[in-house]
């Protein structure tokens, strides 16, 4: 049953993803690679997408997956289960247990996960800086160094920290894909 | 009928959030606060203040959480499937679009190359994303240990080609958390009791003098 089990994936996934947006990322990237769904390139592409459309990034990705898994209704079930979790408990505090976020046994739990969601994220990006740069997905594989990618991503990164020093605002992640796809169509179509 | 203006007053308004919002969580909390709180006044300030304090804490997207709470305080139960439906529909049909010529677009080369550059740029994304939370992170050693756990097996497992889910890591978090505030709670307990009996036997000793 591939519609259930999207379905159940994402609904697991809806009910831990604590810390919003990017928190997504590493338990998607997980369950999707682990099903055989996309591959760590179809994902890091499809993040680049996602960035540039509107709504919650993990909606974007449920709808993603579902589809290229299950067509129209796959990609209805995966949405469903990502948001369910959420939903139902939302309207658990908004109508019934007001405090449930004050309890202290909650608080403590929710303490606990807190690094532990942020070591994630930090940790993907090294994965994914790795498997971009080195090529490093396994140490049972081959390393080639790309000095292409590394130029790009140094590129993003001093652009997101010369612009914050000059406005004092984040950069839009737009424009950080737009010249990095630029870039990319230089470095790796022209040179 | 009112309550039918409502609901689609709801769905509308929610609806315009998701279609406009690029960025996703943060970047929403701006538009949500000027269309709902500023404009249409079906929240107060203080309250969607609170609204997102909740919405930090529970699992799921902010926008979703945000909406599935106002579209309650509206219109009840069927407010927030009315509200939810509506954030979410926008990204639905612009990704399921997209997902239809997706492949074929990926196919042309000097897409390819494109996306090679892009690749690095959306690594750099989640570092700095990354980083910004790690610095709105006390500093404490219970906080230190954890992400340079979760960093090391990570990372580890995963040049290791060892299947671990982020779900365990996450879960795991959380019990620890609530393990070592029980033990402190169990333990502060303890050392009240002793105290408590100490103080009591100190005042029948006191009585016998």
């Amino acid at each position: 049953m591939p519609l259930l089990e999207l379905f159940l994936t994402f609904l697991k996934i809806g009910a831990v993803s604590f810390g919003g947006g990017y928190a997504m990322i590493p338990l998607v990237t997980d369950e999707v690679i682990a099903h055989g769904w996309l591959t760590a390139e179809e994902i890091l592409n499809f993040i680049a997408v996602s960035e540039s459309t509107p709504g919650p990034i993990a909606i974007n990705m449920a709808t993603f997956v579902g589809a290229s898994q299950g067509g129209i209704l796959g990609a209805m079930l995966a949405t469903l289960g990502v948001v369910l979790p959420s939903f139902v408990i939302i309207l658990i505090i908004a109508s019934v247990i007001k405090g449930l976020l004050k309890f202290a046994g909650v608080k403590a739990f929710l303490n606990g996960l807190r690094p532990v969601v942020v070591g994630l994220i930090v940790g993907t990006a090294i994965t994914m800086f790795l498997s971009v740069i080195l090529s490093l997905n396994t140490v049972y594989e081959q390393v080639t160094f790309d000095w292409k990618a590394l130029v790009i991503f140094f590129v993003a990164a001093i652009t997101h920290f010369v612009y914050k020093k000059i406005t004092n605002k984040n950069v839009s992640p737009i424009l950080l894909i737009i010249i990095s796809a630029l870039l990319g169509m230089l470095f790796y179509g022209v040179l | 009928m009112k309550k039918l203006k409502t609901l689609f007053a709801l769905f509308f308004a929610m609806f315009k959030i998701g279609l406009f919002t690029f960025g996703g969580g943060y970047a929403m909390i701006a538009i949500i606060e000027r269309e709902l709180v500023e404009r249409k006044k079906w929240i107060e300030h203080e309250e969607f203040l609170d609204v997102i304090a909740i919405a930090e804490s529970t699992p799921g997207p902010l926008a979703i959480n945000a909406a599935t709470y106002i579209g309650y305080k509206i219109g009840g139960v069927l407010g927030s499937v009315f509200a939810t439906l509506g954030v979410v529909l926008p990204s639905f049909t612009i990704i399921y679009l997209i997902s239809l010529v997706f492949d074929k677009f990926l196919s042309l080369v000097w897409v390819q190359y494109a996306f090679r550059g892009i690749q690095a740029c959306v690594a750099f994304l989640i570092l700095s994303a990354g980083f910004k939370m790690l610095k709105k992170l006390k500093k404490n050693i219970f906080n230190v240990v954890f992400i340079t756990l979760t960093i090391g097996c990570l990372v580890g497992f995963s040049l290791f080609a060892i299947d671990f889910s982020s779900i365990f890591y996450i879960l795991i978090g959380g019990v620890v958390g609530l393990t070592v505030y029980l033990i402190g709670y169990i333990k502060s307990k303890k050392s009240k009791t002793v105290i408590d009996t100490r103080q009591e036997s100190e005042k029948a000793n006191g009585g016998e003098e």
